[in-house]
């Protein structure tokens, strides 16, 4: 039988503040287990949450930055469960009243509907010793955490693996861009729970949602829905039935199991927090929040292709990190030639930062950099020689300019001087001249070219070089 | 000397007739002949801090409390204490951190002394329900003191201290106080911060003084109030000077009862003692108001529903994996969760905790806690269109004088005794207990005054005028 599938993502982010979203306490990743706590966050008794305003405001944010109403009054719930790493044994959360209601994303064709963007607080860790001990690491405990909930029953959903993490990799786009979160995946930093269900291709009634939690990498994401849809699949045509569960993904052996079902599934209690205010939320307050939205990587891609003509395969690339395409604003901002700057950015810088997993620093500053997209546009530096200098500029503080002189790499010889050596390499090969002429192939020139370059030790412009015999050969 | 207030003792120690040292010493004395266990322990450095506040007094300090020796409850946290709640669960729990009331204490020059028995988290009447074992009523000890501040009471009726600090969450202060013979107030909520006391409801919790006069509880509620930024529900209201509210007539004065308390309270010990307060109020010139508020007979049901619904959560914190007693049968999460709950907490707490998970769990939160928070906010409207027909309310603290030990045995019999005191923490209202007559038993027996929301300088003064003209006019 054909079936539509239906995903439903629900997306944790943890957001990028100075401190925790209750107390006083650094939100800062790496430090020593358990020094980042007071008693606020591992839940002595006595200890009062004080809500950080910097928290809701980098969830309107969030927010805005996906089309979210604001809600003008939030309310903060507890959610009571049990488990080591909750120190207070409830989360601080949001049910009833969230601050971010009906959003969406696009992806490709798709403008995918969301539910809600919920503000709420992270657990601590739990570290498991080889002795078979386990320690609490509460420096997690009471960290930012956003979540986001797409809608269920609204059409368009997502329907494959592959829109799932396109929706993904564009959510951490936009949460970066926006400045909302890091969203460093091996860092924990963003997780995604998932549901999957699957109905007869047409159909109006949803099928049985089957959750899977915590699921760590986009690429072990894909995967775990890859599998449930098959799975689903084989029951529904075996006349099977699904069971409403939640099921956990074991990415080592590429497969799922029954986690919790429906019948012992969690009463988590939520009602309101009694500790904490209702959050208002003015007019003016997410006013001067949408003023202060950095833009957003449609707006820029948009702009990158129309008003500076790139393709959108360069936009993208620019794009895909932040701090390139920051970089690369700034480079266009100081040297309106951003065609030629992008693909400085877009081969020689990425060849350098890429990663596995992301992208490194860029270790040139933005002047060095320049100075030799300029002098190689302006002829003063042969490209090969400015790519010498980059590679011996990069990561140090050297001057793009300096090492270029110290090579001896500055085109220095004067247009008069240039055409005496180009007509002498000329005179001295005729049989090269010969076969330009028999055959009107120009790549036959470019042993010509090099010649040129070696009387001239590079310090001129290929391009030029090949204009001027081309000119000379008529 | 034991026998006098903070006032008086407070002049002694400044007229150089005695000493804090001396003065403390000697309730220290008073506490080691004790039969009434109303103190579980002396610090062990009251003495020390005694000498040391003699040496700052002789220095020129002047605090409002310099001085002056006083007993906190046992859940209220003072660094580098035990303050356990009245629990098994917290007995050896050493407080990391000071509650913002034992710093303004501090700060005022008082010195803690020790910590007073109570209900094992402030869960009951009569100080039965204590790991410690009950406390005797110094006035008769065959009978309770009250509770759940019952060992703060008892402690100040007995001369233990010249004051005391309780909370009350459904009548934890005023009742022990009705039941002592003492002046006890439940603050407006939000008038003292929370910030350091082991939280019971945290939506009705206050502290709040008692003592041996008017004049006293005025003073200390002085120190004890104000806006604190570890307690978002703390207000900013400003802090009146009570003391000045005193010495005034209440000629004038519109005096509301409720009409539905006058059924309440027929045939129960108190009636005449409330009758003969209400012409009291009118031979002293006050005009009587009858008012009606509507489901007043519903306040017990609302408040046992949102009380054990916050408490449940409250307390879910203690389960034996950080600071409270863990099971030595535990061998695994699990059983450290449930056999540490189980044996670290008594029947009642535990009584209470099932119900507060009943009212909160899925398919019962509607019918239970949703409408008991409808009600609670329709019984705040109607008290306060009350108190737009008069001035303060009256009503008797408790149905009867304080009752024997073991007479209440039965839960439900135990409910009903918060029957006249619910209110003021359901609608969060000022509200005294003063004592006004003696029962049958020649015990005392208080009347309480509700005012409107931070008007406690109103309740003082018509309690200073009871307390000074009762024998004049009885």
């Amino acid at each position: 039988m054909q079936y539509d599938v239906v995903i439903g993502l629900e997306v944790h982010a943890e957001l990028k503040t100075n401190t925790k979203c209750f107390c006083a306490c650094k939100n800062q990743a790496g430090s020593e287990p358990n020094t980042n706590c007071c008693p606020v966050c591992v839940g002595l008794p006595g200890a009062l949450p004080i809500l950080n305003k910097f928290a809701v405001e980098q969830t309107i944010r969030a927010g805005l930055a996906l089309g979210f109403d604001i809600n003008r009054t939030a309310i903060f719930e507890r959610k009571n469960y049990f488990y080591p790493d909750l120190a207070k044994a409830y989360q601080i959360s949001q049910l009833v009243k969230p601050i971010c209601v009906h959003g969406s994303l696009r992806v490709g064709d798709k403008v995918i509907p969301i539910h809600r963007i919920h503000l709420e607080e992270d657990a601590g860790k739990l570290v498991h010793g080889a002795d078979g001990n386990t320690l609490i690491d509460y420096n997690r405990g009471g960290v930012p955490l956003i979540e986001l909930v797409t809608e269920a029953l609204q059409e368009p959903h997502i329907e494959s693996a592959e829109e799932a993490i396109a929706f993904l990799e564009k959510l951490r786009q936009i949460y970066i861009y926006a400045g909302v979160s890091d969203c460093l995946i091996e860092k924990g930093q963003m997780r995604a729970d998932v549901n999957v269900s699957l109905k007869p291709k047409g159909s109006s009634t949803y099928g049985t949602k089957v959750e899977m939690k915590n699921i760590m990498g986009f690429k072990s994401v894909y995967r775990a829905i890859k599998y449930e849809i098959e799975r689903q699949r084989d029951i529904l045509d075996d006349g099977g039935v699904i069971e409403q569960e939640t099921r956990k993904w074991d990415d080592d052996k590429g497969e799922n199991f029954t986690l919790r079902t429906k019948e012992n599934s969690q009463d988590y209690r939520y009602f309101p927090d009694p500790d904490l205010l209702a959050v208002e939320i003015s007019d003016a307050e997410v006013e001067r929040i949408k003023k202060s939205m950095p833009i957003l990587p449609d707006e820029l891609k948009a702009r990158y292709m129309n008003e500076f003509g790139l393709s959108e395969y360069d936009a993208d690339v620019l794009l895909q990190f932040k701090h390139v395409s920051d970089f690369f604003n700034e480079c266009v901002a100081e040297y309106n030639q951003p065609k030629n700057v992008c693909n400085w950015l877009t081969t020689e810088i990425m060849a350098r930062i890429k990663t596995e997993t992301g992208a490194g620093p860029i270790l040139i500053s933005k002047q060095n950099l320049l100075w030799l997209i300029k002098n190689v546009d302006d002829k003063k530096i042969n490209r090969l020689n400015a790519k010498e200098v980059l590679s011996k500029v990069w990561g140090t503080n050297l001057n793009s300019e300096a090492v270029a002189k110290q090579n001896n790499w500055i085109i220095d010889i004067d247009n008069g001087a240039l055409d005496g050596i180009v007509k002498k390499v000329v005179d001295s090969n005729p049989n090269v001249v010969a076969q330009f002429k028999a055959e009107a192939d120009p790549k036959i020139l470019n042993y010509l070219v090099g010649q040129v370059m070696k009387e001239v030790r590079g310090k001129a412009s290929a391009a030029d070089v090949m204009a001027k015999i081309k000119e000379l050969l008529g | 000397m034991l026998e006098l207030g903070i006032v008086e003792l407070k002049n002694l120690i400044t007229n150089k007739k005695t000493t804090c040292e001396a003065l403390t010493k000697a309730y220290i004395e008073e506490i080691k002949k004790s039969k009434t266990n109303a103190v579980i322990e002396v610090f062990s450095d009251a003495i020390d801090l005694a000498r040391e506040m003699d040496k700052k007094i002789a220095a020129g300090f002047s605090g409002k409390l310099a001085g002056v020796p006083i007993i906190i409850k046992d859940n209220i946290l003072y660094k580098g204490h035990v303050a356990s709640a009245g629990s098994r669960f917290l007995a050896d729990y050493v407080a990391e951190y000071s509650s913002t009331v034992t710093n303004k204490l501090l700060d005022a020059g008082a010195v803690i002394i020790g910590r007073a028995n109570m209900d094992e988290f402030a869960m009951g009447s009569s100080t039965e329900t204590s790991f410690y074992g009950p406390t005797l009523n110094p006035l008769d000890t065959t009978r309770v003191p009250g509770g759940s501040s019952g060992g703060s009471a008892a402690s100040v009726a007995e001369n233990l201290c010249a004051a005391s600090l309780g909370t009350d969450t459904g009548g934890s202060i005023r009742q022990p106080a009705s039941y002592c013979g003492l002046v006890g107030i439940k603050p407006t909520y939000g008038r003292i911060s929370r910030y350091g006391i082991i939280a019971f409801a945290s939506s009705l919790d206050q502290v709040g003084p008692l003592t041996k006069t008017v004049e006293d509880n005025a003073l200390l509620l002085e120190v004890l109030s104000g806006y604190d930024q570890h307690d978002e529900t703390s207000s900013h209201e400003k802090v009146d000077n009570y003391t000045a509210y005193l010495n005034k007539p209440i000629k004038g004065l519109k005096i509301g009862v409720i009409n539905s308390v006058e059924a309440m309270v027929k045939g129960e010990q108190t009636e005449q003692a409330y009758n003969k307060f209400k012409n009291f109020l009118v031979d002293s010139g006050a005009e009587i108001v009858p008012v009606d508020i509507n489901n007043m007979e519903l306040v017990l049901p609302v408040y046992y529903i949102i009380a054990p619904a916050e408490a449940t959560s409250n307390l879910a914190r203690f389960d034996g994996v950080k600071y409270t007693r863990r099971s030595p049968r535990a061998k695994n999460i699990e059983e450290i969760f449930t056999m540490s709950r189980g044996e670290g907490f008594g029947s009642e707490v535990k009584r209470r905790i099932m119900l507060g998970n009943y009212v909160l769990s899925s398919g019962y939160f509607d019918a239970y806690y949703n409408k008991a928070r409808a009600l609670q906010y329709q019984l705040r409207q109607e008290f306060l269109s009350a108190f737009k027909k008069c001035d303060v309310l009256v009503t008797p603290v408790a149905r009867g004088e304080a009752f024997k030990l073991g007479e209440k045995a039965n839960p439900v019999d135990a409910y009903k005794e918060d029957v006249f005191t619910v209110s003021a923490n359901i609608t969060g209202l000022p509200a005294i207990s003063v004592p006004f007559d003696n029962g049958k038993n020649g015990l005392p027996i208080g009347m309480q005054i509700i005012a409107p929301h931070f008007s406690e300088g109103l309740v003082y003064t018509v309690a200073d005028y009871v307390e000074k003209h009762k024998n004049l006019k009885n």
